[in-house]
């Protein structure tokens, strides 16, 4: 097959008859394609169903087996299969990615299909990791149809499809978690068990949204790689524009770089990601600082103060926050002071995001800028508590005049019950 | 209580059931009228603030620039395009719910969260954002420039 | 001359007050066990003006329209002086009419004051009690709010259900297909202007009865002071009955207050119409008997649909209940206990199925 396809003439020649059966394929897409009819009753890995197959896109778009495998499917049982119409059999897994790429990276050809879809796949994928590695021999590594399936393929809109994003990570782990497929890469195995628990994962399994990073984010899809000590922070920087920017302008970008440390992933992990705390301020088990500071040191009493005036502006918001459920469960109305409360806790985002440029006044301005509305929150909360007590009060004030009333009134119908004799007073109450 | 047998406590018993009966119901018409004159005062803020709003005056902004208003409980975004018209959209960003703002050399509104744009009808153009921002209706009355939300049947 | 006494006189000069005011005088008013049982009507009338006097207060900053109606009553309960007091005493005040109003009907069942010569007395009540839950109905909306909007809907999707007319009375009601903004606008007109003028023709006639015929006294008493007239005890109305009225009025008074300042009348959330209906939407405590009895009620019975028989049921029975003196006519004993026995039962159903109603989830 080799010599075959590097044979120029003969390439062109399968090229143009491929091209030729496509046509067809095309013409005759509602053609009956004679390969189902037995490979739907074969056992895997022969088995390929009419179920499965109207599923695929390619075949949506009018491709047929013979698109990719060669062969005559108008003709009926081994006929079919026929090595003069140019069937292939099963495609090598090293010469796929060049079988997708033909049409694929044709942009003359895809044009016809979708203009805007991307014709650098193969392009890029020669650029990862798979793809360096399938051209040194190694079959092992991922090629077009392990991610992205091969007889019910489906576009990446399609939820279900192996590279939708919401499972763009399970399709990566079936290889990258699986210890003994991976055994002398000499890398982890457990990035699928750590992305699980992060909170990009969250974001997209629990909040639903697709736009949280899912492996091929950061790592690429076709042209996958993990990205290089000194692109961790671009990358990241798509997202987290903010944070990127201050960390650009800290002491510690430069130090980063010249200790070779991959900038974000030092503090904040690069699978596991979790909710960053003010816990990673610390100085207990989840504390990042100190893993390369040394106590009492400048950097160590920088971040104490940054700690310190976070946990202040935390603490001056619950506090609001408590005080506001108090008077709103009496039924004071407070929704004023609610939307304050949310400035205030943009407040805080905001002074937890400074704190990338470990400078402590920058984080100070934040936090003052919070206390003042939190101040003001509480002081709202607090009246609006006072302004229950009044009403209380008030309340127990007519209660009594009430009162006072009840009792004269009982005293008086006595009074001019017991004189008066122009009347059979029967007692109301014995 | 006991029966009147005593002569002599009478009126004083008299004494005491006047001004408690009296003194109790005139304390308590007082009790029900002071609340009620109170009532009829109309409050020094006579806006409901609800779904209009004055979201500024109109020679506050310069074409071109944008503030971010208090429209009920959320915050709103106020633009003057550079043609001097005045548009207005929520300024929660769909995503995650940050405040969005408004960068008038590219002419788009931007969410620095993450990197989220919007074009300047709302819709959402790039980034994470899943749905594009409310868009509310602008008139100038007077001096102000009011914004309300668009008016349903 | 006091200026009392001088004012007395000037009317006195212009008007026959003494032969004006001798009814009032006279009346008397029958004192057994059970007289207390003649406040509750005193009291719902009690109830009923201050529903009128804090209702006109409310006009006076609310704003009938979708857009405006949840920020006035905020505005009210916020901004407004007091409009807190006004706004949760009115709201408490209505729950509180519907009860005793109910108590009144059912004391009066009870007691036979429905008998002959009464039965004009009761019909006009029963009249009274369906305004009532009409006021109740319509003022609910009022605030737009998101339990109200969906109760509105519920409710007025159930009348859509009454067969032949059901659609039009839906459609009259709701000012459309749907509940929206023109729902509230013509709730508010029934609210404040139809179901008041109603209500004020149909209690001056209540009224009127009541004075003319006196108050009834129950058939077991009756017969005693018939045995014995010895024993009949009668207390004048003006000013023995009237004092302790007014200290049931007084003792009412002070409850409202109590509730509007320690148990305030929540806002709510602003109704969305294009939002999904809220888990648990059901009505005010007085219609939920019916409405659990409709939730309960199988899909189909036999060949008529479950809901339809059930708004049936209860319009029959409705009907039967305003007419009810009749079922009783004067010296049948069985009369009497069918009417003793079917107020047994109403009683037990509503007081179980609104309990029903709010324990199940």
């Amino acid at each position: 097959m080799d010599t075959w396809l590097s044979n120029g003439f003969a390439r062109s020649l399968t090229l143009g008859f491929m091209i030729a059966c496509v046509c067809v394929g095309t013409a005759h897409a509602q053609a009956p394609s004679t390969c189902l009819d037995c490979h739907a009753a074969l056992d895997p890995p022969l088995q390929v169903t009419q179920a499965q197959f109207s599923q695929d896109i390619h075949a949506q778009k009018g491709l047929t087996c013979a698109s990719c495998h060669g062969g005559d499917p108008t003709k009926a049982d081994m006929d079919a299969m026929s090595k003069a119409a140019g069937f292939r059999g099963k495609i090598q897994r090293n010469q796929i990615p060049e079988l997708c790429g033909h049409c694929h990276s044709d942009g003359a050809f895809m044009r016809k299909y979708n203009p805007s879809l991307r014709t650098d796949q193969l392009a890029q994928y020669r650029t990862s990791v798979h793809g360096k590695r399938l051209l040194q021999g190694d079959t092992k590594v991922a090629v077009c149809i392990d991610c992205h399936g091969v007889h019910d393929l489906r576009p990446a809109s399609d939820s279900r499809s192996k590279i939708s994003p919401l499972n763009v990570a399970e399709t990566c782990s079936r290889c990258h978690s699986d210890a003994k497929y991976m055994q002398g890469y000499g890398i982890p195995t457990d990035q699928y068990a750590k992305y699980k628990s992060s909170v990009h994962h969250e974001a997209m399994t629990v909040r639903g949204d697709l736009s949280a990073p899912t492996c091929s984010t950061c790592h690429g899809n076709h042209g996958a790689t993990p990205p290089g000590v000194d692109s961790v922070r671009n990358v990241c920087a798509n997202c987290h524009v903010f944070q990127a920017q201050m960390y650009d302008k800290s002491t510690h970008k430069p130090a980063f770089q010249s200790a070779g440390l991959p900038g974000c992933v030092v503090c904040h992990g690069n699978h596991d990601v979790s909710f960053p705390t003010d816990a990673k301020l610390g100085t207990g088990p989840e504390a990042v600082c100190m893993r390369c500071h040394k106590p009492g040191d400048t950097c160590d009493q920088a971040r104490a103060k940054m700690l310190l005036d976070l946990t202040q502006l935390d603490n001056a918001f619950k506090s609001a926050d408590r005080v506001l459920t108090a008077a709103e469960s009496s039924g004071m109305e407070v929704s004023g002071a609610r939307t304050e409360q949310d400035q205030a806790r943009d407040s805080l985002t905001k002074a937890r995001v400074t704190i990338h440029s470990f400078q402590t006044e920058l984080v100070e301005q934040d936090i003052q800028e919070g206390l003042k509305i939190t101040a003001k929150t509480q002081a709202e909360g607090q009246a609006a508590l006072a302004e229950r007590d009044r009403r209380r009060r008030g309340l127990g004030l007519s209660l009594g005049i009430i009162l006072a009333v009840l009792l004269g009134l009982r005293l008086y119908i006595r009074q001019i019950e017991n004189n008066s004799h122009n009347v059979e007073t029967a007692e109301l109450h014995r | 209580m006991v029966a009147d047998s005593n002569p002599q406590s009478k009126p004083a018993r008299r004494r005491i059931i006047q001004v408690l009966l009296g003194g109790g119901l005139l304390g308590s018409f007082a009790s029900f009228i002071y609340p009620v004159l109170r009532y009829l005062v109309p409050p020094p803020v006579a806006e409901l603030g609800g779904d209009q709003v004055i979201a500024g005056k109109i020679a506050e902004l310069k074409p071109n620039s944008a503030k971010i208003f208090r429209f009920g409980s959320r915050p709103g975004l106020l633009i003057r395009n550079s043609d001097g018209s005045y548009r207005a959209l929520s300024a929660t960003c769909t995503h995650l719910g940050c405040i969005v703002q408004y960068h008038g050399d590219v002419q788009e509104i931007w969410c620095a969260c993450h990197n989220g744009f919007y074009d300047l009808n709302g819709r959402n153009v790039s980034g994470p954002p899943p749905r594009p921002l409310e868009v509310y209706e602008v008139h100038l009355q007077g001096d102000d420039v009011l914004v309300s939300r668009k008016r349903e049947a | 001359m006091t200026l009392f006494a001088a004012m007395r006189n000037w009317i006195e000069e212009r008007f026959n007050w003494a032969d004006l005011t001798a009814p009032l005088r006279e009346k008397a008013v029958p004192a057994h066990d059970l007289s207390y049982w003649y406040f509750l009507g005193g009291i719902t009338l009690f109830l009923f003006g201050i529903q009128v006097c804090t209702g006109i207060l409310l006009l006076l900053y609310y704003r009938p329209s979708a857009t405006e109606a949840f920020e006035s009553v905020q505005y009210i309960m916020t901004r407004v002086q007091f409009g807190w007091l006004v706004r949760s005493i009115h709201s408490w005040a209505a729950n509180l009419m519907i009860f005793t109003a109910f108590c009144h009907m059912f004391s009066v069942l009870f007691l036979g004051a429905y008998r002959k010569p009464r039965e004009m007395t009761w019909i006009t009540g029963m009249l009274l009690l369906f305004l009532a839950m009409g006021f109740g109905f319509s003022g609910y909306l009022l605030p737009w709010n998101t339990l109200a909007f969906f109760a509105t809907k519920v409710g007025t999707e159930i009348t859509g259900q009454v067969p032949v007319i059901g659609h039009g009375l839906k459609v009259f009601l709701r000012g459309g297909e749907d509940v929206t903004g023109a729902t509230l606008t013509r709730f508010f007109g029934f609210h404040v202007a139809l179901l008041p003028g109603l209500t004020t023709l149909l209690l001056l006639t209540h009224i009127a009865l009541v004075q003319y015929f006196g108050m009834s006294v129950p058939p077991a008493v009756e017969a005693r002071w018939k045995a014995l007239p010895s024993e009949a005890r009668h207390i004048k109305f003006f000013p023995n009955f009237f004092l302790r009225e007014l200290m049931a009025w007084y003792i009412a008074l002070g409850v409202l207050g109590a509730l509007a300042a320690i148990l305030p009348w929540e806002l709510g959330t602003k109704a969305d119409p294009f939002a999904p209906a809220p888990a648990g939407i059901r009505p005010e405590w007085y219609f939920m008997f019916m409405f659990q009895t409709l939730k309960k009620i199988p899909a189909k019975v036999w060949f008529a649909d479950g809901d339809v028989l059930g708004i049936m049921a209860f319009g029959v029975a409705g009907i039967l209940w305003v007419l009810l003196p009749f079922f009783d006519p004067a010296g049948d004993k069985r009369g009497r206990k069918l009417v003793l026995g079917a107020g047994m039962f109403a009683l037990s159903y509503i007081i179980a199925m609104t309990i029903y109603g709010y324990m199940a989830k």
